[in-house]
């Protein structure tokens, strides 16, 4: 996968409207096959980058190959082969499942057969309802479908999930890996931790206009200080000096009958070799490490945020 | 600047025949319209339903002094063709054009490689269309049922329905274009309704106008359509300056939409 050329590349793209700077740099490549995250808080400009990618927007600076093509230039080329879903756009709430999939597909030169769609999709039984009376799901589904129909190479997906509960939710997760399957390229524009974690090979995290980080969802974890914290409740009393003197530690707090434990490096090791040796058994032990969570807040969290990492693992809980 | 890029795939870009595209739209946009109900009631329903209780009314088919020498009925066509097309495309296609755009299916569409203005073009081309249909109709039963007589000057009543069709069509996508919202669309093509009818002669016939008010009317798209209908139903040619004013608010409406239409 490394091997092949990318079928995005961004190079320094910037993009103002009036005094606003939406994206001030952005470099970013994706490669053939993968599903690549953009993540980001709101208004960190994730959206007017896709909008650039697929040619909806003018660019102000910078360069931008889609498949080799200019999006700006060639629009007619890009289309062709990018499918769009989009925040928040509709259809005609009295346009029924199949017209629509039948309207969309005729735009295209060499459409998708949008029956197989239908039932990768699930949309099946929703053939004949109108837009307006689908569920919140049902419409990200027809709206996924459109933005297959042409058979696209690319399919660029903007806020997926954003207003559908969790099953509905975990069922688009697993859509989006079907759409992989078939071959397309995913770019994933999202806010949400878990979808990225769950679904992207890489992700860029973006803020302000510019990316801060471009890399695997276990790499950005692994870039931050791997705090690591215990929580047990000791089959036996004992003195606190006995863990809070070992070297990795350097926090203990009782809440009930509870001890919480937290430092850096091998904590887990250390304690449980000091508890057998005292013969206390650690019951009910869990670790908490941190999460794509913590290393996007820590990146992207400004002063308050970034002052506040080291406990990101007591909020979790 | 296409040169400029040589690594692009330009060559191999094959897009949708666009005649066969326009079809689907059309075709989808009607049914749209045909769902939605009000299109079909206020703008065919209503215009021939008035005609038939017109026409069944005595009297209304007597040469009237006060009608300048028409019946009421004779009066009366050319004012309920102007109502079903200015319904049509002032009234009902504005805020459906308003909600496109609102609701992002225009936006939707700008990612297709088909633009969003084909959308525009086949529904003003299905709201325009309709009511130039029912007008026909409506001359259709005019002639077979209440014994008017068929315009002498066909050719020239045909061009003159024509270029009402393009002013009011005009029209209508400014108002779409002007309104901020769906909800302002609805609003500011039902305000414009009544000028425009009143100037037809909905309320007071043309011919029964003072010269002033008439000579207003003149220069107002319906006022220009009726008075261009009206003489092709004498059998005359319609006058030149109705014609001219047709066509001044043709070009004045599809340039000002031109510029001020949004896309998003």
């Amino acid at each position: 996968m490394t091997a092949s050329k990318p079928v995005i590349e961004i190079d320094h793209l910037s993009k103002s409207y009036g005094a606003k700077r939406a994206v001030v740099d952005v470099s970013l490549s994706v490669e053939e096959g993968e599903i690549f995250g953009i993540l980001g808080p709101n208004g960190s400009g994730k959206t007017t980058t896709v909008e650039c990618v697929s040619g909806l927007r003018h660019r102000d600076g910078g360069s931008i190959r889609v498949l080799g093509a200019d999006p700006q230039t060639h629009r007619d080329a890009v289309r062709a082969q990018v499918g769009v879903q989009l925040q928040e756009a509709e259809l005609p709430p009295k346009l029924t499942v199949r017209e629509a999939l039948d309207l969309y597909a005729s735009f295209y030169p060499d459409p998708a057969d949008w029956r197989e769609l239908v039932d990768v999709l699930g949309l099946g039984p929703s053939l004949e309802t109108r837009f307006g009376k689908l569920s919140g799901g049902q419409q990200q589904r027809l709206s996924i479908a459109l933005a297959l129909v042409g058979n696209p190479r690319i399919a660029i997906l903007d806020e997926l999930t954003t207003g559908l509960d969790p099953a509905a939710r975990r069922e688009t997760w697993d859509l989006i890996e079907s759409v992989r399957d078939r071959g397309v390229t995913v770019v994933l524009v999202t806010h949400f931790m878990q979808e990225a974690e769950r679904l992207c090979d890489r992700l860029a995290v973006i803020d302000a206009g510019q990316v801060v980080a471009i890399d695997t969802p276990g790499g950005l974890v692994d870039r931050l200080d791997t705090r690591q914290e215990l929580r047990f409740r000791p089959s036996s009393a004992f003195d606190d000096a006995l863990l809070t003197d070992l070297g990795p530690v350097d926090r203990l707090v009782r809440r009930g009958t509870e001890v919480h434990v937290s430092g850096t490096g091998d904590v887990l090791g250390a304690v449980v070799t000091a508890l057998a040796r005292a013969g206390i058994v650690a019951e009910g032990l869990r670790v908490q490490q941190p999460s794509l969570d913590d290393a996007f807040l820590a990146m992207v969290g400004h002063d308050t945020a970034s002052a506040s990492t080291p406990n990101q693992t007591q909020e979790q809980s | 600047m296409t040169a400029a890029a040589p690594t692009a795939p330009t060559s191999r870009v094959v897009v949708a025949p666009a005649g066969r595209v326009f079809r689907k739209l059309l075709r989808s946009e009607a049914l749209l319209a045909w769902r939605s109900g009000a299109a079909v009631f206020w703008s065919a329903f209503l215009p021939v339903a008035g005609l038939v209780v017109l026409g069944s009314i005595p009297g209304t088919r007597t040469p009237q002094d006060g009608l300048g020498g028409a019946s009421v009925l004779d009066t009366y066509l050319p004012i309920l063709m102007m109502f079903s097309l200015t319904i049509s495309v002032v009234t009902l296609m504005p805020p459906t054009l308003a909600i496109y755009r609102e609701k992002g299916i225009l936006r939707r569409l700008s990612t297709t490689p088909v633009p969003p203005s084909r959308l525009l073009g086949a529904q003003a081309t299905i709201y325009a269309g309709l009511g130039v249909l029912v007008s026909v109709i409506l001359l259709v039963v005019a002639v077979t049922a209440y014994d008017v007589h068929l315009p002498d000057q066909l050719v020239g009543f045909v061009v003159a329905l024509v270029l009402v069709g393009t002013a009011t069509t005009g029209l209508g996508v400014v108002v779409a274009a002007l309104a901020p919202s769906a909800r302002a669309a609805g609003a500011l093509s039902t305000l414009l309704f009544f000028p425009l009818m009143f100037f037809a002669g909905l309320w007071i016939p043309r011919a029964s106008m003072p010269s002033g008010l008439r000579a207003v009317s003149d220069w107002t798209p319906l006022g220009a359509g009726v008075r261009a209908i009206q003489a092709t139903v004498d059998g005359r040619w319609p006058p030149v300056s109705s014609l001219l004013v047709l066509a001044g608010w043709t070009v004045v409406c599809s340039v000002v939409a031109a510029r001020t239409f949004r896309w998003e």
